[in-house]
């Protein structure tokens, strides 16, 4: 009874440390194909050119509009998140500090604000768009992804902030200041280290999406200068250019999503990096 | 001219130039690419939370930390690709022959695959969250019983953390529900009712981001449209309310 039940610990033990191991191999698998198969048709030119007349027949250029419209998606619609997620996360923590049900409420719909898909967002914003009588635009690019983003910046910066000592808080407080220079001037520093993880893992979420800027941002192969132009974003270009039939251009798909991904790494370890070097300064 | 509710859920029949909307095919597409990715992933997450709470070693904990954010993090868009250039192959040349049949590779399989690997570092965070909170005074209760440490997983951690582990899950399948671009990579788009994971499908999303460009132009196509992101809203919406009561609920505890 005794050896069965040890034979049965050590099956199960070894299967899960497999799973476990597998993952990491997952990982290296996917992050080594995307970059083995893109890395032949990367050049300079494919992020310094936009596309020439021909490109979606293998003629020259590059991806520069998708790179350059997807970095000012992602860019425009962080800030509207910062602006919205950074007094939100502020007030939940300091103002309702006090009122644990209303807090913990408020999170409960973030979270399932959080949890909706990005097509639905899309679709939100597509409408809204019609509504008011605007074209696929930068600017209704920028709105979507914001919606979709800012759920995620609370969430993510307020998920920091309650572990703050309420002591901090309570000091603070005792030297005569008021809640809004305690929030920004005490907990918003403590928690600095917080808000760049929120901020750099929003601005990731925002620049990988691609269902929510499908119908808002429309497409072009220019740089787009004004916020009423259509603007081409990175995940769309890697989604159009791999539906070609042309070898090339497919091949041009693979090199985008290298370009792609490594923004994405160098988000992940700039956040991890960032977050661990001002967490040195914290009071402990 | 107006449809039922009914009729338009549980009809297959889609003619769009006609306007008769049938929800059907892509109601099932969307639960049947889901409901694969879901078997995929129960093991694995359960199995590797296990082991990341109980038995790794330190050093391991640490490399997962930033595995599983990187995992969370790729893009969809990204795991499409990976799809396409992994999945589908070997779905079409070495999967479905060996079971007799033949695939073009664009299946509801490779999408459940897909989807699978994007959920797992979702649901494996939560596990991890959840299975953190078993409180170490029981394990050693269990052990010191004279039960081997599996046993103890097997009837204190999991046991003692069922609505954990089943919201884990719920909102790892509302995820992979709503998923879009990733899917409509690799599952072919064929809009057919089918109970063969080698034949292609045409989930939700996918109809939704596939025909955003003639919405406009055949009448009631955009309310039918938008009926189906309303549909993925209202079902997303209700996993992730019912869950991620029940999570808050297990960490209050």
């Amino acid at each position: 009874m005794r050896r069965i039940k040890i034979i049965e610990e050590k099956i199960f033990v070894f299967l899960s440390a497999f799973m476990t191991y597998s993952l990491i191999l997952v990982l290296l698998f996917i992050i080594g194909v995307i970059f083995v198969k893109g890395f032949n048709a990367l050049n300079p030119d494919m992020v310094l050119k936009t596309p020439r007349g021909g490109y979606y027949y293998g003629g020259e250029g590059g991806v520069l509009n998708a790179i350059a419209g997807s970095l000012y998606i992602a860019i425009g619609a962080t800030l509207i998140a910062i602006f919205i997620g950074l007094p939100a996360a502020l007030y939940i923590n300091v103002q309702l500090i006090r009122h644990r049900k209303t807090q913990n409420t408020i999170r409960y719909f973030l979270d399932a604000l959080w949890g909706i898909p990005s097509i639905v967002y899309g679709a939100f914003g597509f409408t809204l768009m019609l509504f008011f009588g605007m074209n696929a635009s930068l600017l209704a690019g920028i709105i979507t992804v914001a919606l979709l983003i800012s759920p995620i910046m609370v969430r993510t910066f307020d998920e920091v902030l309650s572990t703050i000592p309420r002591g901090l808080h309570e000091a603070s407080l005792a030297l005569g200041s008021t809640r809004t220079e305690t929030a920004f001037k005490v907990i918003f520093r403590q928690g600095f280290p917080g808000f760049i993880t929120a901020v750099l893992l929003s601005f990731g979420r925002g620049i990988g999406d691609a269902a929510s800027v499908l119908f808002t941002a429309g497409y072009t192969d220019n740089v787009p200068v004004n916020l009423d132009e259509p603007a081409a974003t990175l995940p769309l270009a890697i989604f159009f250019q791999l539906g070609s039939p042309i070898p090339e251009v497919r091949e041009r798909a693979f090199a985008s999503a290298v370009i792609l991904t490594f923004i994405i790494l160098l988000l992940s370890f700039a956040a991890r990096y960032l977050a661990k070097k001002y967490s040195r300064t914290n009071l402990r | 001219m107006q449809q039922s509710f009914f009729s338009l859920v549980f009809s297959a029949d889609w003619a769009p130039s006609e306007g008769r909307f049938g929800f059907r095919p892509y109601i099932t597409g969307s639960l049947y690419v889901t409901l694969l990715s879901f078997l995929f992933t129960l093991p694995v997450c359960l199995l590797s939370a296990i082991y990341l709470t109980r038995f790794s070693p330190q050093w391991l904990i640490r490399i997962m930390h930033p595995v599983i954010d990187v995992l969370a993090g790729l893009p969809s868009v990204i795991y499409g690709v990976w799809g396409i250039l992994i999945v589908v192959p070997v779905v079409a040349g070495t999967i479905a022959p060996a079971l007799g049949t033949s695939s073009s590779g664009y299946s509801i399989l490779s999408g459940g695959i897909v989807l699978a690997i994007m959920c797992i570092p979702y649901i494996l965070n939560m596990l991890i969250e959840v299975f953190r909170t078993v409180p170490a005074g029981l394990i050693e209760a269990s052990l010191s019983l004279g039960a081997t440490r599996w046993e103890s997983v097997k009837h204190v951690v999991i046991r003692g953390n069922y609505p954990g582990i089943i919201s884990a899950y719920g909102l790892g399948i509302a995820k992979a529900f709503g998923e879009t671009i990733a899917v409509m990579m690799v599952v072919g788009n064929v809009v057919k009712v089918s109970g063969n994971p080698f034949d292609a499908a045409y989930p939700l999303p996918a109809l939704i981001a596939n025909n955003y460009g003639e919405m406009l132009s055949i009448p009631m196509y955009d309310s039918a449209l938008m009926f189906a992101a309303f549909l993925l809203l209202i079902i997303i919406l209700i996993f992730n309310m019912i869950f991620r009561y029940l999570i808050h609920k297990t960490k209050k505890q």
